[in-house]
């Protein structure tokens, strides 16, 4: 996944508010993710119009972290994602 | 010692129906199918939905028999997104039409599993009892694919059909799925009466195995690949509903409250039904689910081995349809005294010579009165 790759949630994967567990989830077919804080904070930036560089930049700024290690954790979090078709992704 | 804590469970299995125009001879449905009129109403259903999610459950799998048989279908899956649960239909494609299709994806339906039982009308047409059933599956697959609707194609694999994997997942992919659950038969219901004419080969097991996790390997990131393997030829039970009463239910058409699909196959438990009692009293407090929650309940062997919190003793049914008791240890775990049985199974049944004829899966003719 290189950082002009645009992901987005592919139609059946959809975030979920989950009131009883007080948490994040990411439902998919036969999936349900709880997701930590990390994880709903860079699924909340997908949106299907932004690159990876561009949500992690962001990411970085509002959070004062360096950009370089931001972008690896997108990266890696959104490639797993994607290995299980959870997300999708497009080169814009 | 304390009680377990228990969670609150993640999917919840509406069983809307039995009937199903398939007759599949490895059905999960149990020998005595439940006739229409004791079917839960539309209204009934809508609350147990709106119950669920408010117990914390998250997925919703509508299956039958065979859902579409449901006039009400497109109502109930509207109800079930009103109540916030993501929305799955496992269905065998018939009896659903293009309209059909647009009108559930208009009730806000997440996803579709699809059911095959063979990759070639012949085969197909003959495990599931009904002629023209996989060319109408196919239109429907077409029909799906041209909708958007997210696609897992449901692969039922046994002795007849094992061979033609790699034919299965071929197929999948023209299909346009996102996923593929390869389930190999598990000897519960109809599949358990059936065993003997379904059970696959040692070979063929190894075979598949190797198939998948190659497959695997090709398709990452195009399609995901869910492999059942068939229990018997494993060392080490499967988490059977990843532990009794822990992560999901069943209702039956008539609204009886079930931990699992087969869990009427064992003696003595009291079933609570959703028509009378309230969901969230039936999961926590409820017998049944009560029964074998936890570590308890658990044999000696089970209660001491380094396995307990990773298949939590196996499935209770499968030790009571190969032993005759519930709480006995699964009888695949290689360590369990029970396991011998289930080998001298397998040498019978497994690598034996011509399969018998199927018993396909049909409700009783009504008893005259």
């Amino acid at each position: 996944m290189t950082p002009a790759a645009i992901p987005v949630l592919p139609r059946g994967v959809r975030l979920h508010r989950d009131k009883v567990r007080r948490a994040e989830v990411l439902l998919g077919p036969e999936t349900a993710l709880m997701l930590d804080q990390i994880g709903a904070v860079i699924l909340n930036e997908v949106d299907g119009k932004r690159s990876v560089g561009e949500i992690a930049g962001d990411l970085a700024a509002r959070f004062g972290a360096p950009a370089d290690e931001v972008g690896a954790d997108v990266v890696e979090f959104l490639k797993g994602l994607a290995d299980k078709r959870l997300v999708d992704v497009t080169h814009g | 010692m304390a009680e377990p804590r228990v969670d609150p469970p993640i999917a919840m299995l509406a069983e809307l129906t039995h009937r199903c125009p398939l007759a599949c001879p490895y059905c999960s449905n149990p020998l005595e199918l439940a006739a229409k009129e004791t079917e839960l109403s539309t209204g009934t259903w809508a609350r147990v939905f709106r119950e669920a999610a408010e117990l914390g459950v998250l997925q919703l799998h509508l299956s039958g028999g065979e859902p579409a048989s449901r006039r009400d279908l497109e109502d109930l899956v509207r109800h079930a997104r009103d109540a916030g649960l993501y929305t799955n239909l496992i269905t065998s494609g018939i009896g659903l039409t293009r309209a059909r299709l647009e009108a559930l994806v208009a009730a806000g339906l997440d996803h579709i599993q699809l059911s095959v039982q063979g990759v070639r009308a012949d085969i197909s047409d003959r495990i599931g009892g009904y002629r023209g059933g996989f060319d109408r599956k196919m239109e429907l697959a077409s029909h799906i694919a041209d909708l958007g609707i997210p696609l897992t194609l449901n692969a039922v694999m046994h002795r007849h059909n094992l061979d033609d994997l790699p034919a299965t997942l071929d197929l999948a992919l023209t299909l346009g799925a996102r996923r593929i659950e390869v389930a190999c038969v598990q000897f519960q219901g109809w599949a358990l009466r059936n065993r003997a004419a379904l059970q696959p080969s040692r070979d063929q097991v190894d075979t598949a195995k190797r198939i998948v996790a190659e497959a695997r390997d090709r398709h990452q990131g195009r399609m995901v690949i869910d492999f059942v393997p068939p229990d018997y030829y494993a060392d080490f039970p499967k988490a059977c509903m990843g532990g009794w009463g822990s992560t999901g239910l069943n209702v039956a058409p008539d609204g009886t409250a079930l931990p699992c699909h087969a869990a009427q196959t064992i003696p003595g438990l009291a079933f609570q039904n959703v028509a009378t009692s309230a969901l969230v009293d039936i999961w926590y407090k409820g017998p049944a689910f009560m029964a074998f929650r936890g570590t308890d309940w658990m044999p000696e062997l089970c209660q001491t081995c380094d396995r307990r919190d990773i298949d939590f003793g196996g499935c209770r049914c499968q030790a009571m349809a190969v032993l005759g008791d519930p709480t006995a240890t699964d009888p695949v775990c290689r360590k369990s005294p029970g396991r011998a049985t289930l080998d001298a199974l397998l040498a019978a049944e497994g690598e034996g010579g011509a399969a018998p004829d199927f018993i396909y899966r049909r409700p009783k003719p009504p008893v005259p009165a």
